[in-house]
């Protein structure tokens, strides 16, 4: 286990995944209205999983869980990026990310503790 | 372009995008009245052709690969008392569709606002990630 997953646990690994994730939700979102573009997401629990397990790392796991998202109605351009599907996603992806945050920011808090011993 | 895409240059690319949309549709717009003496020069209405940019996987911006002229026909109208008119009394006003102008325009500037929001969004979690421990 290395230093970094010893100090923040599975907290920093979840927020470089938030943070790809963000990009990927981003990327559907401006291109909502390209012709042909497939809008892609990843499974975030296989993702989790993946980076966590030994020797795992966020590069690979995005490669893992990543996936075509299916359309609820598909368009006549081809385009498969539905804004309420992406927006809703997005909001969510984005309330997590302070979650995770405010997770380390507890757990920056203890570290600082114990390195004061107050 | 070596760099690999950060959110900020997915959304700003894709703003400029839009932006460049809601130029072509404000050119129409402006010229849907335009009369012209003959069908070769009446005006035209212009579209940019949208083009995904990827570098990565699932990351992926856009660009506008080049703008084109549409085939909606100009209509030819009857208007002898026109100075334009032709011998045969007949001008050609532009063509253009007006509806489907407007529709273009609203999706167009509500697009913007999507990626102004996810700039937006993005830009305070960074800045609330910089903040992390003190």
């Amino acid at each position: 286990m290395s230093l970094e997953d010893s100090l923040f646990g599975i907290h920093g690994k979840a927020l470089q995944l938030r943070s790809q994730r963000l990009e990927l939700l981003a990327s559907n979102i401006a291109n909502a209205s390209t012709p042909g573009y497939k809008a892609r997401d990843i499974d975030f629990d296989a993702a989790l999983a993946s980076a966590t397990k030994d020797q795992g790392t966020v590069a690979g796991a995005l490669d893992t869980a990543m996936g075509y998202r299916v359309p609820l109605q598909p368009s006549a351009d081809g385009n498969t990026v539905e804004m309420s599907t992406e927006q809703t996603l997005f909001a969510e992806n984005a309330v997590k990310y302070r979650t995770t945050l405010s997770f380390l920011e507890g757990r920056l808090n203890t570290i600082t503790r114990a390195l004061r011993g107050e | 372009m070596d760099k690999p895409l950060s959110i900020f240059d997915i959304s700003g690319r894709a703003m400029s995008a839009q932006l460049v949309r809601l130029n072509a549709t404000a050119s129409n717009l402006a010229n849907a009245g335009a009369v012209a003496g003959s069908e070769a020069q009446a005006y035209r209405a212009i579209r940019p052709v949208f083009q995904t940019v990827s570098q990565q996987p699932g990351i992926a911006t856009v660009q506008v690969s080049s703008v084109v002229t549409s085939d909606t026909p100009a209509t030819k109208r009857h208007d002898p008392s026109h100075p334009l008119a032709d011998k045969n009394g007949d001008v050609w006003d532009a063509g253009v569709d007006t509806s489907a102008e407007l529709v273009d325009m609203v999706e167009a500037s509500r697009q913007y606002q999507n990626n102004v929001q996810v700039l937006n969004t993005t830009k305070s979690l960074m800045l609330e990630t910089i903040r992390l421990g003190k």
